[in-house]
């Protein structure tokens, strides 16, 4: 509860990372959300992810929009400037930010009211303007914090916890974003930490727009017998199998050996790999349409494809597209900026 | 009243047809013989097809309000003949295409037909062209019915047609040939024309969205992000034009992010996350954007986030006249957004004051860890006003407001005595210290909500703290007043009863009436209002006289109940002069409205 301060003391053999941070550095204030709420999970999959990949806190920025889920960044990085926004509008106030400061990890949090309803069009543009962002939405299927309605990622088979059904078809965000052109598309749960953690390092590394849909059960609205978006329902048609990566950062050496061309390597612009197993003909990520293919097969057997989805090897963003210089913006010098008398006398000359 | 250097010309034409750039050659021209001109173009939402027109009011004077009574005509759409032959003063001039011969019913005006239509079939088999130089035709027949010095227009046809140069003397082909037949068959110059004179020396011809556009580049902004709409649009424009010759690095690389966004809502989203991670940031709209940005604008109030808005307003409610000029935001802007909010706004006068008060904005918001909208409008922002030069002063220090970096977080406690907290005010002018993303590994780290909140940023549900938050913010505005631009004051009588409170684009139209009315022994005091919230001089102003008159473009006297909840002017002082038409406003309605109330007897009799 919020009126519990977290202690701060830690226990002093907690392991350290490369920046001699452990992992309470990289935690937030105590959550308030109900307990057993899948983003909970998320939140410290979150955290487990920059701890290990030694980023140094103050370099991320968190930014969400309204409701359980945009809620979350509170509870982790409380060493990183964070922003909630408004309902919806997080990819506008990101992208403004980083056109500020290309410089910092941009983690975004939404949720499925968040993004699928309220903010679908401001979501489709960053998509399109290659904002460069891990985008998590954390979907839960429902409005939790007005108490259970329908959001618009419920499947149409999924009934309300009271037994009504829900008549519209659900949005698939991870297909969405395949068509729009985002970079990096993945989906996951928020019950298998495995997968979870290594899918978000990847999409911190990815230059561009990386998107991780992961479902996670509102165990007080939306996680009953009937729920395709409950824990047990997730687990018992989860198809996490269907492509398994490894995320290796650059200073690692690569032990995991696998059969020879069942798996292929990608590096990323920091200059990590993602190693990407179990390739077959039926799913390679870097296949568009194949991505398109095997979530929706998955879906029509009522189970759910997730893993890396889809990955795009031209990692490209919003500054590459603009052209804008290599410093951020921000730090530019009103020198720089403000061309001076002398530049305005000229462009007087011309409107004489 | 009208004569040499002073009359009143307005062309009839069709849009799309290639008049406006013909009749904007013709007011640069007469700009560039030294005659001050306001030229206000009357144009349709429309890109092709409907009635537009374009008036040019000359005046050595230097009175650039435009004014009614048209003295020459230039009726080129048979569309609107009817209405443009009304609008012609008695001993006018028409000057029409006599290709098709009409009978104008008018017996009080001289009719000046040109079968100029005729003439460029003639000359020219390019259909295109025989359209496009009908317009210079009547620009040739116009220097010599006015005397327009011929060497004048053709540096102003090659300006206007740069980079297009082998068009220059096809145009001038045009223009002699309008020349040749004004001159043969009518007699030259009429009563009505131009000398050379010396009043617009000096002077630059600009629009305001063209001048605010620039104001934004010399106030720094790097994040410009922004949705189409009229009259804003060339705001944004021009601020790319202007960023890509002055703000490309030698290897091609850009010092500014432009993002044409999905809508309105996203334009001011992007520019408040700039300003949230330490750009200069801003959007530039018009009042429906304003309405959708209205959310966010309560945002950033209340997160205390600094971004500049410019806001070109047009004719409302709704969609309204989105093709004509208003007043009509103030209420809206004032106070855009729900729950207790306000907004800090710029009232330029003219495209000079856009491109100051717009760089003066970026450093108030940043100042002030707020929104400000500089309110300008679509007679200032997308006619031409002939106007002084931009001037800056290069040992201007762009105030950055109170941001930390890592260092000075460190010595904080050292510097002043306590903690850093986001929302502390440590200084007791109600503006606490922010700090960006990325300063310091372990220090100054806040989240950025807009749900209510402690000093030290914390989400809080006491009532007790989100009433001292708030209160701390409206002292915040205590200090906004004395720093923002101060109103100016015309004293004519100094125990003068009658006062006269103005702002914006109104400003010529009320100089000029004001003169006149001295001239006819009424003298009326006035304050030309520049900001909002208002200097403590804007009630020391109404206090001194016994009623004001409040002159605005919109139907419900915005200003004036702003004055009155605001500066606590009682409104029985308070004389709403109102104009909602959506057209520039005139000395003569200034005029009218005064004298009603000071002189009925002589309105009457008038």
């Amino acid at each position: 509860m919020s009126y519990i301060a977290k202690p701060s003391a830690h226990h002093p053999a907690l392991p350290k990372n490369a920046l001699g941070l452990t992992r309470r550095d990289y935690e937030g204030t105590m959550s308030t959300l109900c307990a057993g709420c899948g983003h909970d999970s998320i939140t410290a999959a979150i955290i487990e992810a920059c701890f290990e990949m030694d980023l140094p806190a103050h370099r991320i920025a968190k930014v969400s929009g309204i409701g359980c889920s945009s809620k979350a960044p509170t509870y982790f990085l409380s060493r990183s400037h964070g922003f909630n926004s408004v309902h919806g509008r997080m990819p506008s106030i990101t992208t403004g930010a980083n056109l500020a400061n290309r410089d910092l990890v941009y983690i975004g949090v939404s949720g499925d009211g968040d993004t699928a309803s309220i903010g679908l069009g401001q979501f489709c543009h960053a998509v399109r303007r290659r904002l460069n962002m891990t985008y998590i939405v954390m979907n839960n299927g429902c409005y939790g914090l007005t108490k259970g309605q329908f959001s618009a990622t419920n499947d149409k088979s999924s009934p309300s916890k009271k037994g009504e059904a829900n008549p519209f078809e659900a949005i698939d965000l991870c297909q969405m974003a395949i068509q729009l052109g985002a970079g990096f598309v993945a989906r996951s749960f928020s019950g298998d930490k495995a997968q979870l953690i290594p899918l978000i390092k990847a999409a911190i590394s990815y230059k561009g727009f990386a998107f991780l849909d992961v479902i996670s059960p509102c165990v007080t609205f939306n996680n009953h017998p009937t729920s395709t978006k409950s824990y047990d329902y997730v687990r018992a048609h989860n198809m996490a199998s269907e492509n398994q990566l490894d995320y290796v950062e650059h200073k690692e050496e690569i032990t995991v050996d696998y059969a020879e061309g069942s798996s292929a390597s990608i590096e990323m612009h920091d200059g990590s790999l993602l190693l990407l197993h179990k390739l077959d003909q039926q799913h390679d990520p870097r296949n568009a349409d194949a991505a398109l293919m095997t979530i929706r097969t998955n879906a029509a057997k009522g189970s759910v494809a997730t893993g890396l989805l889809y990955i795009s090897q031209d990692q490209q963003d919003m500054h590459d597209v603009l052209a804008t210089v290599e410093q951020p913006l921000n730090a530019a010098s009103m020198a720089d900026l403000c061309p001076g008398s002398k530049a305005l006398e000229a462009i007087n000359a011309r409107l004489r | 009243m009208s004569g040499i250097n002073d009359f009143v010309v307005k062309f009839a034409t069709v849009n799309g047809s290639g008049s406006a750039s013909a009749n904007t050659i013709f007011a640069k021209t007469l700009f560039r013989m030294g005659i001050p001109v306001a030229p206000k173009n009357i144009f349709p939402s429309n890109i092709q097809g409907l009635p537009t027109w374009y008036e040019v009011r000359v005046s050595e004077a230097g009175h650039l309000a435009r004014r009614d009574g048209i003295d020459l005509m230039v009726a080129m759409n048979p569309q609107t003949f009817n209405e443009d032959l009304a609008e012609v003063v008695p001993g006018g001039w028409l000057l029409y295409d006599s290709t098709l011969a009409r009978l104008w019913q008018r017996e009080d005006i001289s009719v000046l037909g040109i079968p100029i239509a005729e003439m460029c079939a003639a000359k020219w088999s390019d259909p295109r062209q025989r359209q496009l130089f009908k317009n210079m035709v009547y620009v040739g027949a116009l220097t010599a019915l006015l005397d327009i010095d011929p060497e004048v227009l053709k540096g102003t046809v090659t300006d206007q047609l740069k980079g297009k140069e082998k068009l220059v003397a096809a145009n001038m082909e045009a223009v002699e040939l309008g020349r040749a037949y004004a001159a043969a068959q009518f007699d030259c110059p009429l009563p009505i024309h131009v000398r050379q004179a010396e009043r617009a020396k000096g002077k630059i011809m600009v629009t305001g969205n063209d001048a605010g556009g620039l104001g934004a580049i010399y106030g720094g902004a790097t994040v410009c992000a922004w949705y189409p709409i009229t009259p804003s649009t060339s705001l944004a424009e021009a601020f790319e034009k202007y960023a890509r010759r002055m703000r490309v690095t030698k290897d091609g690389k850009r010092l500014y992010g432009i993002v044409q966004a999905e809508d309105e809502l996203a334009a001011v989203g992007v520019a408040i996350g700039g300003g949230w991670s330490g750009a200069r940031a801003f959007t530039a709209t018009s009042g429906p954007g304003i309405s959708l940005m209205s959310e966010f604008l309560g945002l950033a109030y209340f997160a205390e986030v600094p971004v500049v808005l410019y806001n070109v307003q047009r004719g409302g409610p709704s969609t309204g006249m989105p093709t004509r000029t208003q007043q009509s935001d103030i209420i809206s802007c004032a106070y855009a957004s729900h729950g207790d909010t306000k907004h800090v706004l710029l009232f330029p006068a003219n495209p000079t004051e856009c491109f100051s008060m717009g760089a003066q904005a970026f450093d108030l918001a940043e100042r002030l860890q707020t929104p400000v909208i500089v309110m300008s409008d679509l007679d200032i922002g997308m006619n031409e006003w002939v106007t002084d030069p931009f001037v800056w002063d290069d040992a201007h220090a762009h105030d950055r407001g109170k941001v930390l970096d890592a260092e000075m977080l460190d010595k904080f406690k050292e510097l002043k005595g306590r903690d850093w907290g986001r929302y502390q005010d440590i200084d007791g002018d109600g503006i606490p210290y922010r700090t960006l993303p990325g300063t310091h590994p372990t220090k100054g780290a806040f989240f950025t909500r807009g749900t209510s909140h402690d000093e030290n940023a914390r989400y809080t549900e006491d009532g007790r703290i989100h009433a001292r938050i708030i209160d701390r913010i409206r002292r915040k505005f205590e200090t906004a007043a004395t720093l923002v631009p101060k109103p100016e004051a015309t004293i004519r009588d100094k125990s003068g009863k009658t006062g006269l409170i103005y702002f914006g684009a109104t400003t010529p139209a009320v100089i000029e009436a004001l003169e006149q009315l001295e001239r006819e022994g009424v003298k009326v005091n006035a304050m030309r209002i520049k900001a909002f919230p208002f200097a403590k001089e804007v009630a020391a102003f109404c206090d001194a006289h016994e009623h004001i008159f409040v002159v605005e473009q919109n139907r419900d006297a915005q200003m004036r109940s702003l004055l009155m909840t605001e500066a606590d002017v009682p409104g029985t002082k308070l004389i709403a002069a109102l104009n909602y038409d959506g057209m520039p406003l005139t000395a003569a309605f200034v005029r009218s409205a005064v004298l009603k109330e000071l002189r009925p007897a002589q309105v009457a009799a008038e």
